[in-house]
């Protein structure tokens, strides 16, 4: 198992935004965790990178018990998200954002090269626009050049919160496509969508947050046939 | 387009001109940057230089005296904000402080309670404040943007204020007699000749230059920056936030507290008077006026800042409306300041009616 996390207590204040959260992704796996606003996606997915701090719960990484790792320290782990909405650097070219992927790893010209040239044929978009600033590119290329550059860090699992959040269907059904043959290199994706149909046909398995708990787990495909799953999540 | 937009098209084209120093064969760079260090030292001189001297030279004032105890002071500290507040993106208002921990431990060590060489207090002056720095910086910097710049804001009066009711400090009568640096054949370090002292400034300024100019370019440079734009997006990349931003506290702080010395061996009297929160204010103002996170922007923007007062002395208070309408004016012709940083219009806080 990869990533093990158990009986997670969260806190925003005096507010439980998680209360009591368990899962998994096992190697190689693609997990998803679905649910609506408010229901501690993101907060369970700020939590594995370590950007929230836990209040009661564990998490384990590849066997080490990383719940109180400050967060530069699991992407040297090999733990690196793609935050959500516009978390690149703005004022950065495009380069230089994924270069930034790196920075954990220290400089070797020839694996940032291989690095870079992987990336590209993944986003064959972010090498047309390789010298133009992060900030001055669509939301679309934004959202890639953030998964481009957690790529940069060649993590054995990757955070991808919300991948799809304010793109045209047409690039939300890309972005999918692209996850799966990320995740057909042998990384492992923990995936947290508001689009829980894509998700869940993207993913192995997923997990269905209410409110900070777990209410159903399972396959993607038990999920999706799931009445009361699609009455919630994917619109009946 | 309107005439706004004309004015700034035109500003831009004349300070892009570095973009197109660039360009050039490096050999045409070094001998034209060899040129220009060279005027610099010249610099006591050019009030005799026709049209250029009517330009510069401060009225009522004498022209060496204010490049030594304001412009070196002020291309100093204007170097060493910007690292806090260009390369890492902190918001400091007491950087005042840490001039004042630099300029008081010269007066004490050469002075008050030491009789150490002046070639000591600049190592030593660097290394406090640096110290000062880091004992601000541990507890706050977890802090972020406003609250930092409030708990900043507080550091540099703390300091002022207790040098004010220490007695050990020479309370508000300050100390006096402080070292001069030992004379080098010809140069003769006295209260009567600047010149000297100005060597000596922009010797050290260049060093700062070169120092930071590395810096920049380095690992560190690149986590500032990074944390500059987006603090968690840093973190998210493997940068150890909280460490780098100390870093940037420490060495800002370090520059400011050799400025500190500098200035202190320089005038060889301090007291309190000299370390007001205002010059907090101006300190940024210089970062901000020249280009926040361009170093060579804060040079220019420091020089502004400390020359434009003493050149309009004769405007007597008014001199101070000269002064704001310069500020309001490049604000508003140059949102990104007079030598923007590449990118800084894409930054974190754009100027949203820039675009238009």
């Amino acid at each position: 198992m990869l990533l093990e996390v158990n009986d997670l207590h969260v806190f925003y204040g005096r507010i439980e935004a998680l209360k009591g959260i368990s899962f998994n992704v096992n190697d190689g796996e693609i997990v998803t965790l679905i649910g609506a606003n408010g229901a501690g996606k993101t907060t369970t997915m700020r939590t594995v990178s370590g950007v929230r701090s836990v209040a009661q719960g564990s998490i384990i990484f590849d066997g080490q018990d990383i719940t109180k790792m400050p967060p530069h320290e699991r992407v040297k782990l090999g733990i690196c998200q793609a935050p959500e909405g516009r978390g690149i650097f703005p004022g950065m070219t495009v380069r230089e954002n994924l270069e930034m992927g790196t920075y954990v790893r220290g400089g070797n010209a020839v694996e940032k090269a291989s690095d870079l040239e992987h990336v590209f044929t993944l986003f064959p978009r972010l090498q047309e626009r390789i010298t133009q600033l992060g900030g001055t590119l669509s939301g679309g290329e934004q959202q890639m050049l953030a998964i481009g550059r957690a790529l940069m860090s060649r993590p054995r699992l990757l955070l991808l919160d919300e991948p799809s959040m304010g793109l045209a269907p047409m690039l939300i059904a890309q972005i999918f496509q692209i996850i799966k043959q990320i995740n057909s290199n042998g990384i492992s994706v923990l995936l947290v969508e508001q689009n829980a149909t894509q998700a869940l046909r993207t993913a192995q398995r997923g997990y269905v947050l209410e409110t900070g708990h777990v209410v159903k787990e399972g396959s993607g495909q038990l999920l999706l046939d799931d009445p009361a799953v699609r009455a919630a999540y994917l619109g009946g | 387009m309107n005439l706004t937009q004309q004015f700034r098209d035109i500003t831009r084209s004349v300070t892009y001109g570095p973009g197109v120093l660039s360009k050039l064969p490096k050999s045409a760079r070094w001998s034209l940057g060899g040129m220009l260090i060279i005027a610099f030292y010249f610099m006591p001189y050019w009030p005799n230089v026709p049209v250029l001297g009517w330009i510069i030279n401060t009225p009522g004032t004498s022209f060496e005296n204010v490049l030594t105890d304001q412009i070196m002071v002020f291309v100093l500290m204007a170097l060493g904000l910007n690292v806090v507040v260009g390369f890492a993106g902190l918001l400091d208002l007491g950087y005042v402080g840490f001039y004042a921990v630099g300029a008081y431990t010269t007066a004490v060590i050469t002075s008050a309670h030491g009789n150490l060489p002046w070639v000591a207090s600049l190592p030593i002056s660097m290394l406090v404040a640096m110290l000062a720095g880091v004992i601000l910086g541990t507890p706050t910097l977890r802090l972020r943007g406003d609250y930092l710049a409030i708990v900043t804001l507080g550091f540099g009066e703390i300091i002022r204020i207790t040098a004010n009711n220490s007695n050990w400090l020479g309370g508000p009568r300050g100390i006096n007699n402080i070292k001069h640096p030992p004379n080098i054949g010809p140069l003769k370090f006295t209260v009567l000749n600047a010149k000297p002292y100005w060597y000596l400034g922009l010797t050290v300024i260049l060093v700062v230059l070169f120092v930071l100019h590395r810096l920049e370019r380095s690992r560190v440079g690149r986590a500032w920056s990074a944390v500059r734009e987006d603090e968690d997006a840093a973190e998210l990349m493997g940068v150890d936030t909280f460490k780098f931003k100390l870093w940037a506290f420490a060495i800002g702080a370090a520059v400011g507290g050799l400025a500190g010395s500098l200035y202190a061996t320089k005038v060889a009297f301090i007291n309190p008077d000299g370390f007001l929160l205002q010059l907090s204010i101006l300190f940024l103002a210089a970062v901000v006026l020249g280009g926040t996170g361009n170093m060579y922007g804060a040079i220019v923007g420091g020089f502004l800042v400390a020359w434009v007062p003493e050149r309009f002395r004769n405007f007597d208070t008014r001199r101070y409306f000269v002064f704001g309408c310069i500020l309001v004016l490049v604000m508003v012709f140059r949102p990104q300041g007079i030598i923007p940083r590449r990118g800084s219009a894409a930054g974190p806080r754009p100027v949203e009616g820039e675009a238009q």
